[in-house]
């Protein structure tokens, strides 16, 4: 097939593109990390490997602590029929839609040392202290657990609804019993799925920000340790730790890879789920749906914790167990006060821009692979999905370290310190977002309606508004609501690249914290989560 | 077998030609490539495109509807060069084999998608509409039709910006048998009403037939052969059409002579042309398919060549010796 030059020029040019925000800085900090004084420091400090390792277990604990909780209520709410079944399991999947930084501080005021249930148990006890301290490894891993178990829940409840119920019957007749079927058919039918979710749990929890800065305390994982080390002036002591890290997600990423095994799993799967088996016994009915409700509430806790807290004014929640004022006195502060507004104006134009331009580049991306088939595809399929492997602060310190040189000839400009670095960094981040739903909308998309309208005499401009658009809605949407509400929640990339005047919500929320202005942190947080929740609704509209 | 070879008897268009195919040619790989072919249609004619899968007869199409560019050749109609114009400029109708009708526009706005912004926009969407049989369907959903009327839809969307030439690809193959038949005889009734110029594919050689005023016989991205049914039926080019185009019993060597060929060469005979004699090309039945009104009775000859004749249901038993002769034989 001969191809217009035209589509393999533009190719080239959105792949220069591509490489030029998310490989490029990357590259630039591993020549300058390879810095033999910054290296030996590296080597020789235990703090350093300390850091290193911790990341490393603190993850694979992650994954097996999020499998534990998540499996199983996959196949509580995709086999089993109770009360309230449906509305339960979309519930529990909400803690991964909201941003992380809003879910920490939230469980901050639920179980932290001055949260709600210390507070309780202290006072219903006598104690002189709290219970409990919240820090550390433990408290890192209660989060991670807490928030990442969605993943496999998730997957896990994708894979069953794959499943072919011929296949199950087909195993009964074979004469497999039910323990025979679950372990020779189902898992082995599962493992495409668990390892995704693995996968994900695994990276999200390497790149972990917010949970080890919150409740760390003396406990450094690498992405603490490369901000502190950044923060303390040591630029190439942290460029040596963010190539460290870099390496550490990658063997990651290559060692489950390949215990994911063959594609042909999943291209079998096409036939009727098993449909959900009602629970006959009463009492097991009722046994199930009150613990359905029950771990509902208790995951939806911390959020409905951070509500009420946003209710509280300054300084009026001293020793009580509940609060003694309830008003909306933060959130008129929030809005009232121009220096306290800024930041939400902040947040979202810059999530507005930083999402629209990804968009952008999606949308020729899914033209140019899946349409022209250009030559360069795998190229530019491969840069979108790059920013998904890689912990947000290895971005961080990349786009630091790279755009704070003026040298328009190394395509190096000064960014650090505009306006422009922020949404640049959540422009990185966004690309495998609306990059994965573009892409697999461009893919389902039957190139005859294209055809077809051009047949009926419609252009270019034409069929990408009537039909190509208008068909690729639901991907591109939840693309880009997933994009939005990560770089409106942002802190990872935030932290590392924000100035005064550009500061975004998250860094508003820790300010208000240190200065111990919990309800107005609070409110941030909960506005936060309802105009995540807002877009992330209209984004999932079909 | 060049398209130069392939004998044009009786297939010629019957007035000037309208749709003019010259050597257009296209090429996938440098061994697998679509023509050339040199094709000429009138105006108002229905030309079957009919070949095995891999023919090329989609290619064709698609060369035709301007979805893909052709690496040689020349395609007119009424004597305008349209090699070079987008599909979007050629004015070409098109019914796609899943139909493509837009999922998230309604019947009317389907039916709409081709035509301009002007006052007669809904009465041209309720005309076209209404040749289709599909008045007071405007609003419905696409999703809510059945198979046969989300087909007559896309007909009708075709036709409703009045293309110069209509084109269909395999228009029938996504019904069910019983509802095809009936589609089929819809389908030629609009088309003669409108009286456009339509180019059909197709696989199947009894739709081709139906729908068809003449057929052009592809095979391996070669023209075999051009013509109406029956001249494709009772003169086919070569051994190719004679068997593609209705059952047909190839004989050589002593039973091609024993059937009244001069022994050179290859002598098909249809099923139906044969028939159970006193004497002729001897053989034992082997088998007996009934079909109703009569009977296939599968024939092995003495020098274990195989054949078919179509006869009455009791003609013969299973076992029994017969002697076959021919009624009407084609010599290749």
């Amino acid at each position: 097939m001969i191809r217009p030059r035209r589509s393999e020029l533009a190719a080239a040019g959105l792949t220069l593109i591509l490489a030029w925000v998310v490989i490029y800085p990357i590259l630039v900090v591993g020549a300058a990390a390879a810095d033999t004084a910054a290296l030996g420091a590296f080597v020789m400090r235990p703090g350093e490997w300390a850091a290193l390792w911790a990341s490393v277990w603190i993850s694979l604990v992650s994954v097996v602590l999020a499998a534990a909780i998540g499996i199983p209520l996959a196949f509580l709410f995709e086999w089993f029929d109770f009360p309230g079944r449906k509305t339960l399991g979309s519930l529990i999947a909400l803690p991964v839609v909201l941003p992380p930084l809003v879910g920490v501080i939230a469980f901050l005021f639920l179980y932290g040392e001055s949260g709600f249930i210390a507070r309780a148990i202290q006072a219903a006890l006598h104690l002189e202290n709290a219970p409990w301290r919240l820090q550390g490894a433990a408290a890192i891993l209660l989060v991670h657990a807490y928030s990442m178990y969605v993943y496999f829940y998730l997957f896990t409840r994708a894979g069953l609804a794959k499943l072919d119920v011929a296949m199950l019957e087909a195993a009964q007749a074979l004469g497999a019993d039910r323990r025979a079927t679950l372990g020779r058919v189902i898992v082995p039918l599962l493992r495409p799925s668990l390892v995704g979710a693995a996968m994900l749990t695994f990276l999200t929890a390497l790149g972990s920000f917010s949970a080890p800065y919150i409740f760390g305390g003396g406990f450094r994982v690498m992405t603490t340790q490369i901000v502190a080390t950044k923060l303390n002036g040591d630029l190439p002591l942290a460029m040596v730790e963010t190539v460290a890290l870099a390496i550490v997600a990658v063997a990651g990423l290559l060692i489950l890879r390949r215990t994911e095994g063959d594609d042909i799993l999943v291209a079998l799967g096409k036939g009727i789920a098993p449909r959900p088996r009602p629970i006959r016994r009463a009492s097991v009915r009722w046994l199930a749906a009150t613990l359905g409700w029950g771990l509902a509430v208790l995951l939806l806790l911390p959020h409905l914790t951070l509500a009420l807290v946003s209710l509280v004014p300054y300084g009026a929640w001293t020793t009580e167990i509940l609060p003694p004022v309830v008003n909306f006195d933060n959130y008129r502060r929030l809005f009232s006060e121009a220096e306290r507004l800024r930041p939400m104006l902040n947040s979202l134009w810059m999530a507005a821009a930083s999402t629209v331009v990804a968009v952008v580049l999606a949308l020729a991306a899914g033209w140019l692979v899946v349409r022209q088939r250009v030559w360069l595809r795998r190229l530019i399929e491969g840069l979108l999905a790059l920013p998904w492997a890689l912990p947000g602060t290895v971005f961080a310190i990349a786009l630091a370290i790279t755009f704070s040189v003026h040298a328009p000839l190394q395509l190096r400009f000064v960014l650090v310190g505009t306006a422009a670095i922020l949404p640049l960094a959540y422009l990185v981040r966004a690309l495998p977002l609306t990059g994965r739903g573009i892409l697999a909308a461009y893919r389902q998309l039957d190139p005859s309606l294209e055809e077809a309208a051009a047949s009926l005499g419609a252009g270019r401009w034409r069929t990408l508004t009537r039909v190509t658009l208008p068909q690729l809605r639901p991907g591109l949407a939840a693309g880009a609501s997933l994009a939005f509400v990560a770089a409106l929640g942002d802190i990872v990339a935030s932290i590392v690249l924000y100035t005064y005047e550009t500061r975004p919500v998250s860094i508003e929320i820790l300010s208000s914290l240190r200065i111990a202005e919990t309800g107005v942190a609070a409110a941030f947080g909960v506005v936060l989560m309802l105009v995540s929740a807002l877009v992330l609704g209209v984004g999932a509209r079909r | 077998m060049g398209p130069t070879r392939a004998r044009h008897r009786g297939g010629g268009p019957l007035t000037a030609p309208f749709l003019e195919i010259q050597a257009i040619e296209k090429r996938w790989s440098h061994d697998v490539t679509v023509g050339p072919i040199t094709l000429d249609i009138a105006r108002g004619e229905i030309l079957a495109l009919l070949g095995p899968s891999g023919s090329g007869k989609t290619t064709m199409l698609r060369l035709l509807a301007g979805f893909e560019t052709a690496d040689a050749g020349r395609i007119a109609v009424a004597n305008e060069d349209v090699t070079a114009v987008p599909p979007a400029r050629r004015r070409f109708g098109m019914v796609f084999q899943h139909y493509a009708l837009f999922p998230h526009l309604d019947v009317g706005d389907n039916v709409g998608f081709g035509l301009p912004k002007s006052p007669d926009r809904d009465a041209r969407i309720t005309a076209a509409l209404g040749l289709v049989d599909l008045a007071g369907f405007a609003r419905r959903k696409v999703h809510e039709l059945s198979g046969g009327q989300q087909q007559r839809v896309s007909v009708a969307r075709a036709l409703a910006p009045e293309p110069r030439v209509l084109m269909l690809d395999e228009p029938l193959s996504n019904l069910d048998p019983a509802l095809r038949e009936r589609t089929r005889h819809e389908l030629r009734e609009v088309i003669k009403r409108v009286g456009i110029t339509t180019v059909f594919v197709t696989h199947e050689q009894e739709e081709a037939f139906d729908l068809g005023d003449r057929i052009a016989v592809l095979n391996q991205g070669r023209l075999e052969q051009v013509g109406a049914p029956d001249v494709l039926y009772e003169h086919p080019a070569n051994l190719f059409v004679a068997t593609f185009v209705g059952r047909a019993n190839v004989f050589r060597g002593n039973a091609a002579r024993a059937l009244g060929g001069n022994g050179k060469g290859i002598l098909v005979a249809r099923p139906e042309r044969l028939r159970f004699s006193e004497a002729g090309l001897p053989g034992v039945v082997r088998e007996r398919r009934y079909v109703g009104a009569a009977a296939f009775f599968l024939i092995e000859s003495d020098d274990h060549q195989h054949f078919e004749v179509l006869a009455e249901p009791d003609a013969a038993r299973v076992g029994q010796r017969v002697y076959v002769e021919a009624t009407r034989v084609i010599a290749l």
